[in-house]
Parts: structure tokens; sequence; C-alpha cells
């Protein structure tokens, strides 16, 4: 949900290299069908914690939709998952 | 007969404090701490264990122990702080939409387009097959993409 802007300088001081897409106005949050509303800061609308894996056809391979914002996905559990697309 | 301080009472309150802080304030950062929170749970077990030790001294028949109206409100509170920290930790965060809409395995990603951090616009067709620098002349096309909805926050 956040501006590039502000994405750019949380990649630059945490080191990401990975592609950070913006969604600020949450249209793709929305087409996946993962927006929480009112959860944000603020009363603000933002995304629940998900993870889709698709495959390079575009057909979605894993989801993870957590039922519990605290638990989020592993670094682990991702890595075992871009795995068991070979 | 002079009464001595309860510090047992006090302990226990502090240590439900602590438990409830130190959960949001770092315990959080770590998933195996985070997910379930069994060290904070354990903060409110020691402190328990100390507000219950406090208020036998306090009540005992020939307490010569302060704490008979502190004692139950310090326990009153942090059993508040517990429920609290309970109601954060096991319900509200599992306060979440159906969304029945999200694609299922098997079924195609909705296209997107978004801007990256320099602003460049990036769609998901592109990033399945743009080949990714790997040292080789071509580079090699992408086996699939890992979308992850980041929600930077609670």
């Amino acid at each position: 949900m956040d501006a590039p802007d502000v994405t750019k300088s949380l990649c630059q001081r945490r080191g990401y290299t990975y592609t950070f897409l913006s969604d600020p106005n949450a249209e793709v949050i929305r087409r996946y069908d993962v927006l929480h509303p009112g959860a944000g800061m603020k009363g603000h609308d933002i995304a629940r914690p998900a993870e889709f894996l698709v495959d390079s056809s575009g057909t979605v391979r894993w989801v993870n939709l957590t039922n519990d914002f605290r638990v989020r996905a592993r670094p682990e559990q991702m890595i075992q998952a871009v795995k068991a697309l070979q | 007969m002079k009464e001595h301080r309860n510090w047992f009472l006090w302990a226990g309150f502090l240590v439900a404090v602590a438990g409830f802080a130190s959960y949001f304030l770092f315990f959080a950062r770590f998933p195996s701490t985070r997910d379930i929170p069994w060290l904070n749970l354990l903060f409110f077990l020691v402190a328990a264990l100390l507000l219950i030790v406090g208020l036998r001294r306090a009540f005992a028949r020939e307490s010569s122990y302060r704490g008979r109206v502190s004692g139950p409100i310090l326990a009153v509170l942090s059993t508040a702080i517990l429920m609290f920290f309970c109601f954060g930790v096991f319900v509200e965060s599992r306060e979440l939409p159906p969304s029945t809409d999200a694609p299922r395995v098997g079924q195609k990603a909705p296209p997107f387009s978004l801007p990256d951090t320099s602003g460049r616009e990036e769609s998901l067709s592109e990033l399945l097959s743009s080949p990714i620098a790997d040292g080789s002349p071509a580079g090699h096309t992408p086996k699939g993409v890992l979308l992850v909805f980041y929600r930077g926050y609670w």
C-alpha cells in the first residue's frame, strides 16, 4: 500500500534486492481478495498476510492464507514451496 | 508489630507488565516466540506464582506482611493484563476477512501491473517471462513468481 518512494527507502535500509511493487490503491490486493478493511494504522485498509506461488504458465501452485495475522509464512516454507515447483 | 513490605506482590505485578510489554516490543520479532507466545505466557505464569505467594503472606493469620489492600488490587490488574494479552494474541489476530475469492491452487493468477521502487511498471506476465540474469548469455526464464502480500503491520 505504500508508495514506491516509501518502499524504496525501506528496501535500501534493509538491503532487499527482490522486486518490491507498490499497490497504493489496493487494486491488486482487491483483485486477489486479500483486502483487510480498516485493519491498518488509523483505520486504513491493508492486506491480510498472503503468499501465492505462480508457475511460469501463470497458474497458482501454492497458497498460504494464514488464519492469524501474527503467524506468517516463514522463509523455509516459501523456499520449500518453490523447490516443489521443479 | 512492624509490617514487612510484601515484595512478592509487586514483583508479580511487574512481571505481568513485563510479560505483556516484552511481547510487543521484543519477542514478537522472532517467529519462534511470536507464533505461539509460550515465552510470554511463562512470564504470566511466574507472575501468578509470585502474586499467589504474596497474597498468602498478606492474608496469613499472623501475618507480618503488608498487602491486604494492594495485593488484591495488583492481582486484579495483573489478571486484566493477562486477559488483554490473550485477547490480542488469540482472538484479535484471527479476525481476518474470509477472502473466498482469493486465487486457489490450479487457478490462473489474476494479472496485474504495478510500479516498482523506481516507479517502473512491472506486470505479472513480464515477471514470469523476463530472463533472470545468472551469468549465462541469455539468462534463464523464471520457473515462477512468488507473490508476497507484505502487510507491514500487525
